[in-house]
């Protein structure tokens, strides 16, 4: 269920993962604040060809747009109708207009290009190798390492939960619209609580037994090569042009 | 609910991301760096806990859980859904960079609302009916008022998302319900088997 995108090997696995944030980081904000129909295409484009680079497999990627492409279907349903301007189609007593076709496809456009190179970053890097990334950026510390124990304990939980799911399942339990099942999975949640405060508590004592002063130290260290700057180069420069296109209403 | 990227007008997106920091920075200030290992497994529990359908009608709903969260972390609620979101966006791609701070204060800032108005209320809740319907409340008024802050995101994007907000502001009304149910169990459940944890007693004290 929880399964990690990253594997493989591509120009973009072997970029500088703080590069890659970095790049990341720069072309969401970017994209996200832009409006035009050909901004938005065309950062569209580039996450497509950033796709193929990081040879990310196709229905992985489809797959994974999916939860992000549900809400925009959701907007469809409203945006054509609410958005005031000339009239394109009609059903029933609602009137879809111009404006707001074009409202809902940039802002399904522009959610896509965001999510497809979020993907992109997290199919070439591994998690853990993120986190790292953010501590060199200056994220900090205690967010950093919430984060690592977050995610290192995610699965271990997520086993603990498996194993109670399966204990129920074997005692007959079959979830209904009913009391008792609501009673049995608030046990549940209660139980992973319980668990995962015990569990605390040996890590806790095992971690000062092992002299733990809140500082996690890291074998490997990341270095700047010629294609990472040369990466972030061509990012910056895509990215200005994307902003001079929005800002300057060319083409 | 998560808001997907993309959606939000850049206003919305830059006041969300700006209250998400000062929360944090409040909720950082609050935790102990000896705290960390205990909180990041506790976030965990939560993350796995939310993958927990509940049957609701024809279909089914997952927990958010963020009532019994704020009650157990108060603001420490902040860094941990932080956190929590950010995985989530890493692993299953439910929302990404940009949406991070919006969707954070969505869930976190209901957490710490109900942290200081249902808190007491367990505390010196020692009646049984107290006690339940303290909880209750608490998991109610999370998504309810979660529900309100995303449909208020929504609109203060553009008037032309009002109706699609008050349809998202309308579907967190029966998850509500289950959850406040869920959460007073849950509650109950604690109290009897391991009230500290209520307490905010979840980090082990240690002698140093």
């Amino acid at each position: 269920m929880i399964v990690e995108l990253a594997g493989g090997d591509s120009l973009i696995h072997r970029l500088d993962p703080r590069v890659k944030i970095l790049e990341v980081f720069l072309f969401s904000v970017v994209v996200a604040v832009s409006t035009r129909f050909v901004v938005l295409v065309s950062a569209l484009a580039l996450g497509v060809c950033v796709t193929w680079l990081g040879r990310v497999p196709i229905k992985e990627l489809l797959r994974r747009l999916v939860p992000v492409n549900m809400l925009i279907i959701f907007l469809w349903f409203f945006l054509p109708f609410t958005v005031e301007g000339e009239p394109l189609f009609s059903v029933g007593p609602l009137v879809g207009t111009h404006e707001g076709v074009s409202y809902a496809a940039r802002i399904s456009i522009k959610s896509n290009a965001i999510m497809v190179v979020l993907i992109v970053l997290v199919a070439s890097t591994s998690i853990l190798t993120l986190g790292r990334a953010m501590h060199e950026l200056r994220v900090p510390k205690k967010i950093v390492h919430l984060f690592f124990f977050t995610y290192r304990y995610i699965h271990v939980i997520h086993r603990e939960y498996v194993r109670l799911v399966n204990a129920m399942k074997v005692r007959g339990f079959r979830p209904g619209n009913n009391m008792h099942t609501y009673r049995t999975l608030a046990y549940l949640v209660g139980m992973l609580l319980v668990r995962s405060c015990d569990r605390a508590q040996r890590v806790h004592n095992a971690m000062l037994c092992r002299g733990f002063r809140g500082n996690l130290y890291s074998l490997s260290e990341f270095s700047l090569k010629a294609t990472d700057m040369i990466s972030f180069i061509l990012m910056l420069a895509v990215i200005l042009a994307l902003g001079v296109l929005e800002w300057t209403k060319i083409a | 609910m998560h808001i997907s990227e993309g959606v939000l007008s850049p206003g919305v997106l830059i006041v969300g991301a700006s209250l998400t920091a000062a929360g944090v920075a409040v909720g950082l200030r609050k935790l102990d760096h000896e705290e960390i290992p205990s909180m990041g497994i506790l976030s965990a529990a939560f993350f796995v806990a939310s993958l927990v359908h509940v049957p609701i009608g024809p279909s089914s709903v997952h927990l958010i859980l963020n009532g019994l969260l704020g009650l157990m972390l108060g603001w420490k609620a902040f860094p941990a859904i932080l956190v929590g979101l950010a995985l989530q966006g890493l692993l299953f791609q439910f929302g990404g960079i940009t949406t991070l701070g919006v969707n954070t204060l969505n869930m976190a800032l209901p957490a710490v609302i109900c942290y200081y108005l249902f808190g007491w209320g367990l505390r010196i809740g020692t009646r049984h009916l107290v006690f339940t319907v303290t909880a209750f409340a608490c998991g109610l008024c999370a998504v309810l008022v979660s529900g309100v802050l995303v449909g208020f995101s929504l609109y203060f994007t553009g008037e032309a998302f009002l109706p699609a907000a008050k349809v998202v502001v309308a579907a967190h009304l029966p998850v509500m319900v289950i959850e406040g149910v869920l959460t007073a169990a849950c509650v109950l459940f604690l109290r009897r088997v391991k009230s500290e944890l209520l307490e905010g007693q979840y980090v082990p004290k240690s002698s140093s």
